[in-house]
């Protein structure tokens, strides 16, 4: 059984159309979300919101960003008609979706990770924060802190499970050879999951110095809000892009989620458009009704993890379950408040794919575009075989390519050498 | 039900007020190294000095707490430790202690046992009082208000960083004692204490004339007696106490838990 204490605020009752508005004062999208922390991190998180809403509308600070996203990240990241990818799907009368992808894997770097990172960067510089620390899974967000933190002169220190470490040692290195320290985190599962808690730790006892770049729209307030403000240009963008390439609105968005970030940055941009499906993929691992997986939003109950309420992978005594993805970056037991919120309110849908799919996706999507895609963003490839033959005409779709799959190979390469 | 006024956390603390000391309370992880230890070692504190006794419940994903504590709680789980067994633990040997039970949970165990059945189930196994330390003021009213209804006390943390506006506020609704966490950081033994703390304990005085107890990172006598020193109506022991439980055999931790405790004790009166 699953309780909710606190009472839901207007937020939560209202329709579709309302959901911008969101979160509250106190951080919450409903009933999600939130500040479950320990009381030593409560002035930080102040602190954090008041520099964020002090600086989001300051004219020197989004010239500065601006300026980086272009000359730095390489913004605006194409939409690009992906032709061979949609004749996969064309019916024999010629008609089919269209598929277009939001070419963030791009950026540099390789993720949409930067968009946040470099934010809140500029943002630690401006609160006088020398010392930044980060959780990393897939080592993407790792990668992207490290890289901000090389650009700015900061200090960096980033938090990572073994386990992640020994399938993603390619990010490991590119984190060192950029001057990060990587500290590995053996507790418990040694992933992201683990990583995170370990993180908030040093964060907890480092708190008057250090900054901690939350890589996710996880996390307790300002977090969810602030990063998905800081990808939210990923749907700005498209929405001028559509604009500019067919003169109207997508018809449906589609990223996987693990934490969230792609997609609210994505999504947010459209939430109010009734029009649009709003789509996410998770990770299902070896099933989602086996107990390796890490389907969130599809399997999981009501909880609070790392700061926030959400939905989470939860046993019948509120311990939290072991997440299992062959995606280093999907693999986490919690999710984005705002991504619970979004279901509960019917306004998104949430569905996921095995790891078996992924990595098929991951293999046709090299095939056929010359896009070799991250584990991660497979995901939402692959649930394309599902959605396609549902559609009716030719609507368009754009899926968020998260991040590029170098990173992933070896990973893969094990994985079919093992089928 | 075991508990009565009189052995509610802020009447006991009223009791040892009178008499001018400063309490003792150690922590222990339940289920660590095993459930029959544990129970042991209520009995053992109970007898060698505590005045109260703080247990944990063993939590996945422990953020307030460092490696000692993180390590127990982990071996507790792994032993297949569940809430409903420590409960029982609970009912079963709070009826011999002197020293009323304030049991230490993180939130989520709560919320998904359901506040009011949680609350229900405590309170009939005869725990006194409540921390949860990841559960801060802004989150904490849908606790405190069924929390009072039933009889059960929530003590709130305050914080090196806390400013004076929010210790004031969270002083107010703190039930039975003020926990002042004496480190930015998590639970562990420090070398030593930071002078703030007792200047912090000053400054909380002046809003306040509730019971004041100071934890993490009390490691020996002489930081007790430091503790008591600067004024504080009690010292948590945590991770030195579970250290120690979990070293050599479950008889060998007893006698050294109950050495300890005494010391303390001893450094406190």
């Amino acid at each position: 059984m699953t309780t909710t204490p606190l009472p839901q605020n207007s937020a939560a009752s209202t329709t579709a159309n309302a959901p911008s508005a969101v979160p509250d004062a106190l951080g919450r999208f409903g009933r999600f979300g939130g500040k479950y922390v320990p009381e030593t991190l409560m002035p930080a998180l102040a602190e954090l919101e008041a520099a964020f809403w002090q600086y989001r509308n300051d004219a020197d600070f989004q010239g500065e960003l601006d300026h980086l996203l272009k000359d730095y990240v390489g913004r605006p990241s194409p939409l690009y008609c992906a032709e061979r990818l949609s004749d996969r799907y064309a019916r024999p009368d010629g008609t089919g979706p269209q598929i277009y992808l939001k070419r963030e894997d791009l950026n540099h770097t390789g993720a949409h990770k930067i968009n946040n990172a470099i934010a809140q960067a500029l943002l630690a510089k401006r609160m006088g924060k020398q010392r930044i620390i980060a959780e990393t899974g897939a080592g993407q967000h790792g990668v992207a802190t490290a890289t901000v933190c090389a650009r700015f002169g900061l200090d960096c220190v980033i938090y990572m499970g073994v386990h992640d470490m020994e399938r993603q040692a390619l990010n490991v290195f590119r984190m060192r050879l950029m001057g990060a320290e990587v500290r590995p985190v053996s507790a418990g599962t040694g992933t992201l999951k683990d990583a995170t808690s370990e993180a908030i730790r040093d964060w907890v006892t480092n708190v008057e110095t250090t900054h901690y770049i939350l890589g996710s729209v996880a996390g307790p307030h300002p977090y969810p809000m602030m990063v998905r403000d800081f990808h939210a240009i990923i749907g700005q963008e498209t929405r001028e892009q559509c604009q500019a390439i067919w003169g109207g609105l997508p018809d449906i968005l589609m990223a996987c989620v693990g934490g969230g970030s792609n997609a609210m940055g994505l999504f947010h941009e459209f939430v109010g458009e009734a029009s649009v499906r709003l789509i996410g993929v998770e990770a299902a691992g070896e099933g989602a009704d086996t107990d390796k997986h890490a389907a969130t939003l599809t399997k999981g109950e009501v909880g609070v993890l790392h700061g926030a309420m959400s939905y989470l992978l939860q046993d019948r005594d509120g311990q939290v379950i072991e997440a299992h993805s062959i995606s280093a970056g999907l693999d986490y037991p919690g999710v984005g408040p705002e991504h619970a919120y979004l279901k509960d309110t019917g306004r998104a849908e949430y569905y996921s794919v095995t790891d078996a799919q992924a990595l098929d996706a991951f293999q046709w999507v090299s095939r056929l575009e010359g896009i070799i895609p991250a584990l991660e963003t497979s995901h939402a490839f692959a649930y394309l075989d599902t959605l396609c033959p549902t559609l009716e005409g030719s609507p368009r779709i754009v899926i968020n390519c998260s991040g590029r799959g170098d990173k992933d190979v070896q990973t893969v390469a094990k994985a079919l050498d093992l089928r | 039900m075991s508990t009565s006024t009189a052995s509610s956390v802020s009447a006991r603390f009223a009791a040892l007020r009178s008499r001018g000391e400063c309490a003792l309370i150690p922590f222990l992880t339940a289920g660590d190294p095993d459930l029959a230890t544990t129970a042991e070692a209520l009995r053992v504190l109970d007898r060698s000095g505590a005045d109260f006794i703080e247990l944990g419940v063993p939590y996945s994903d422990p953020l307030a707490d460092g490696p000692t504590i993180q390590a127990a709680a982990t071996r507790s789980l792994q032993r297949g430790t569940k809430l409903d067994d420590v409960l029982a633990l609970v009912k079963e040997v709070s009826p011999e202690l002197t020293a009323p039970i304030v049991l230490f949970t993180y939130y989520n165990p709560i919320l998904h046992r359901g506040i009011e059945t949680f609350l229900k189930d405590i309170k009939a196994a005869g725990v006194a009082g409540l921390v949860v330390p990841d559960l801060p003021l802004e989150e904490a009213e849908g606790l405190l208000v069924p929390a009072a209804a039933i009889g059960i006390e929530v003590t709130l943390l305050v914080a090196p960083t806390s400013p004076m506006e929010r210790i004031e506020a969270i002083a107010a609704q703190s039930q039975g004692f003020i926990y002042l966490v004496s480190v930015t950081g998590v639970t562990g033994v420090r070398s030593q204490l930071q002078d703030r703390v007792g200047d912090l304990l000053t400054r909380i005085r002046t809003v306040t004339d509730k019971p004041i107890g100071i934890g993490f990172g009390i490691a020996d006598a002489d930081q007790a007696r430091q503790v008591r020193q600067w004024g504080a109506d009690a010292a948590i022991v945590g991770s030195a106490i579970v250290k120690r439980l979990a070293e050599g055999t479950p008889t060998e931790g007893l006698a050294a838990i109950a050495d300890f405790c005494q010391t303390l004790k001893a450094a406190l009166k």
